[in-house]
């Protein structure tokens, strides 16, 4: 820790508490994702939540706009305990979470999505110029650009992320709940957002703010209530916080003995190495250089354009530009299968819907990528499969049944295995692993970062993209980190911690203090 | 994740036997039976023959759609190009017949797989460089084919040469050892797109394709020439099942192949293959081509229905198949 840290605001009698959570937990069977949250949200304050993937921020989120029920505790409003059965009584109370996915009809106007549901008429016929009149106004107090004749699909998504804010504003509200919704707005858009959120402010609704982005929420929150694997850590007043002791808050806890030790740095020539990569609505001016013997780590949030980064690199989404060479060779421009044979695989973090075949048996799954190499002629031939198949379980220590199953019938872990197992059978030299281990059991887990290890030590290269900072910090011998498409940093050695890529991915900061390497000069936006 | 609990492996060479995928040839059997009792000159070896050899065309185009439609496709195009392929055939043929002789059968019939390849190269481009739905390209040149033959037969008929008649009639009413000529072509189209399917690895790219395009892309797997590729064997199951059909009728018209688009998807869809793609069931198509078959030879034999309510039939069976396979699983 930089520096200590200030006092945690505890309940305070003489603030209007618009809503209050009193020891609110969720549990889904024995698992506990959220315990023991008890919050005061303040009318005519922001009150941010912050926490890193998989803290508890949406499940807290839709406990208190009762799109899920609790299993303990409860919420109160005005000092009367309430009990709403579903989203819909929350919004009569004044209570509405403004969703980060934009959910609205297309090809209907502004005014009719505002409406859907509840139109304004008669038994039969519809106003619209009363509900016309009502989205005019809606609109412009957030300073909406767009009319209530505009179709949705017209508009830019800045606008169409408005029509979603106006809509739940539609009907007066106490409690406004905002889901990350600058994730996908551009700088400009966003200081117009946060505007439109100081103005709720100002009316004194009392507004609940998610977001992954530190910069924001310094700028804009009143408190800040930071979560942490399922429990909250303590609310702060917004002043009296810093960036990067939100990101230590986040974070703050101690590395497990899960990891391989680190190896020797690595001296030999690079094997991979990308220039100016564009990938469209992912990546921008991306570039990296890649050494056989070290597990390279990407880090950034979930939507900062990782994936999308390694995707386009693989020729598997539209990408411009750039330049990529394998071990001397320039493979720009090819197929997945020319880099396939060059040496470079990519194991996506959709498991289930890029992955595997989940309803084909396991054998057909293992050999799909590498079918040219395990059946040299036109014919396939079962017993090879079988053979295969059969060496591949006992490498990657796949536990099944049988054989014969079907890969969506395998565990997480197990079908992680399996696609490992079936990437490694092209004899790959570059293996970018998206998500590594997500979603699969800890004895799963420290397996495959064995096996990993394994691969460097035998002198090939990994990448390694992961949303889980233990791994990404316990892995990798150098990390970037990505924010909105860019790779805004690069740590070695000591630098690489958990506080520094969570600092690096959410800070604007942070860019102050990026170490620039000579073909990875990138231009910063100010 | 229950993995620490299951124990290790071991190979488990025969598989159980699927109720679901023995369906349509149970289905099969129960339609024979009871064709057997309602009449006993159902199972003659003369109706037997009959049945069978007239299913042949709709069996030849039902396997190269069992490739299309397992690679996550469909074409609609194949009655109208089945129709335009006998016109351009019987066209060539008449047109050599003065210098070649009964040669130009052979011609006429390599032209016709020619330009049954190229149709369905044509709707294959334009799938996949177009990136348009398969059903709106094909019902595309569904209209395209359809128009062609009706031009080239000014709206009659184009008929053979009667010098070639001769000569072509035993490709259809010929046997081979006691075996009709046009339901061996059938067996040999059969076994090639089973071994193709079941066996090389184009069958497998072509499964995983329709099973899950982007698993088969995140593969490595050419999903567009996969695609591409199953369009061709579906233009030359046509341009095979044009072969075998010449001599029966002798002419293409306008009318040749009419709806059978319809029967030849019915007879996919309840042999088991799945229309999202994914699963091809080569004899679960043969055993659907003869079902839909023995069904209008029963109607027209009994007395019991109508014979024109034989389409009415056929989408109950398609139905009740598709039931069948959402709740026996």
């Amino acid at each position: 820790m930089t520096a200590p840290l200030p006092k945690t605001l505890t309940g305070d009698p003489a603030a209007p508490v618009a809503l209050r959570a009193e020891g609110l937990g969720k549990a889904y069977g024995p698992i506990t994702v959220l315990s023991d949250i008890t919050l005061d949200i303040v009318a005519g304050e922001v009150h941010a939540i912050i926490g890193e993937n998989g803290a508890g921020k949406s499940t807290l989120m839709k406990l208190l706009s009762a799109h899920v029920q609790p299993s303990l505790g409860h919420l109160s409003m005005a000092g009367q305990r309430v009990d709403f059965p579903d989203a819909v009584a929350a919004e009569e109370a004044g209570v509405v979470l403004v969703h980060q996915e934009i959910l609205l009809a297309p090809d209907l106007t502004v005014a009719q999505n505002l409406y859907l549901g509840r139109e304004l008429g008669g038994w039969l016929g519809v106003d619209d110029h009363r509900m016309d009149a009502r989205t005019t106004e809606v609109l412009a107090s957030i300073g909406a650009h767009c009319g209530p004749r505009d179709r949705v699909s017209d508009l830019p998504l800045a606008q169409r992320q408005l029509v979603q804010i106006a809509r739940a504003l539609l009907d007066d509200r106490k409690v406004v709940i905002f889901d990350e919704p600058t994730a996908v707005l551009a700088n400009d858009e966003v200081a117009a957002l946060l505007d439109v959120v100081r103005g709720l402010r100002d009316r004194g609704v009392a507004v609940l703010y998610i977001s992954h982005r530190l910069d924001e929420v310094e700028a804009l929150a009143d408190r800040v209530t930071v979560l942490r694997d399922g429990r909250m850590i303590g609310t702060w007043a917004g002043h009296d916080l810093s960036q990067r002791q939100m990101a230590e808050l986040m974070v703050g806890r101690e590395l497990e003995m899960l990891y391989p030790p680190k190896r020797p740095p690595v001296t030999a020539a690079p094997i991979l190495v990308v220039s100016d990569l564009e990938v469209d609505h992912g990546a921008v001016h991306a570039g990296l250089t890649l050494h056989p013997g070290e597990v390279l780590g990407i880090g950034g949030m979930i939507g900062s354009g990782r994936t999308e980064l390694f995707e386009g690199l693989m020729g598997l989404r539209p990408a411009h530009a750039g330049r990529i060479t394998m071990a001397g060779q320039d493979i720009t421009r090819r197929s997945v299968r020319d880099w396939m044979a060059a040496g470079l695989v990519y194991l996506t973090e959709d498991r289930k819907g890029k992955g595997l075949l989940l309803d084909e048996p396991m054998a057909r799954n293992l050999t799909l990528q590498a079918l040219d190499n395990v059946h040299p002629g036109f014919v396939t031939k079962a017993r090879n499969e079988m053979a295969l198949l059969e060496r591949s379980v006992a490498e990657y220590d796949i536990r099944v049944r049988s054989l014969g199953l079907e890969a969506g019938q395998l565990s997480g872990g197990n079908q992680q295995k399996l696609l490992l197992a079936k990437v490694m059978l092209v004899d790959p030299q570059v293996i970018i692993i998206d998500e590594p281990t997500r979603g699969i059991d800890i004895g799963n887990k420290s397996q495959i970062y064995d096996f990993i290890d394994s691969l460097v030590r035998a002198g090939k290269a990994v990448i390694v993209v992961s949303s889980e900072l233990p791994e990404l910090v316990g892995l990798s011998d150098r990390v970037l980190v990505m924010r909105m498409g860019r790779i805004v940093a690069e740590l070695h050695g000591d630098r690489i911690t958990e506080q520094n890529v969570v600092f690096a991915a959410t800070s604007t900061e942070a860019g102050d203090q990026r170490e620039t390497v000579a073909n990875q000069t990138r231009q910063e936006e100010p | 994740m229950t993995s620490a609990t299951s124990t290790r492996a071991t190979p488990e060479p025969g598989r159980r036997i699927r109720w679901a995928d023995m369906g349509p040839f149970l289905a099969l059997a129960l339609v024979i039976v009871i064709g057997t009792l309602i009449n006993s000159n159902f199972v003659s070896g003369t109706n037997i023959a009959n049945v069978v050899t007239r299913s042949a065309f709709i069996a030849i185009i039902a396997v190269g759609a069992t490739f299309v439609i397992s690679s996550g496709c469909l074409d609609l195009s194949v009655g109208s190009m089945m129709a335009f392929v006998t016109g351009i055939m019987i066209l060539t043929m008449n047109r050599l017949e003065p210098s070649m002789g009964a040669n130009a059968i052979l011609v006429g019939a390599a032209v016709g797989l020619v330009v049954g390849a190229a149709c369905g190269l044509l709707n294959g481009l334009i799938v996949t460089l177009g990136k348009i739905e398969p059903f709106i390209v094909t019902l595309g040149t569904m209209g395209i084919f359809r128009a062609l033959i009706t031009w080239l037969s000014d709206g009659g008929s184009i008929p053979i040469a009667r010098e070639l008649r001769d000569p072509y009639r035993p490709v259809y009413f010929g046997n081979l050892f006691g075996v009709p000529l046009p339901v061996v072509i059938t067996l040999i189209v059969v076994l090639a797109g089973a071994f193709i399917l079941y066996r090389t690895k184009y069958g497998r790219r072509c499964m995983a394709a329709g099973s899950n395009s982007d698993v088969a892309r995140f593969s490595g797997v050419s999903v567009a020439w996969v695609r591409t590729l199953a369009y061709v064997i579906q233009g030359l199951c046509v341009a095979i099942a044009a072969i075998c059909y010449i001599p029966r009728l002798g002419a293409a018209t306008p009318t040749t192949g009419a709806l059978w688009e319809l029967q030849v998807i019915t007879a996919v869809v309840i042999g088991g293959t799945l229309l999202r793609g994914g699963k091809a069931r080569i004899w679960g198509t043969v055993a659907g081509a003869l079902i839909l078959e023995v069904i209008a030879n029963l109607m027209v034999m009994s007395n019991f229905v109508s014979e024109y309510l034989v389409a009415a039939v056929q989408g109950v069976i398609i139905i009740l198949a598709m039931l069948a396979h959402r709740f026996i699983r």
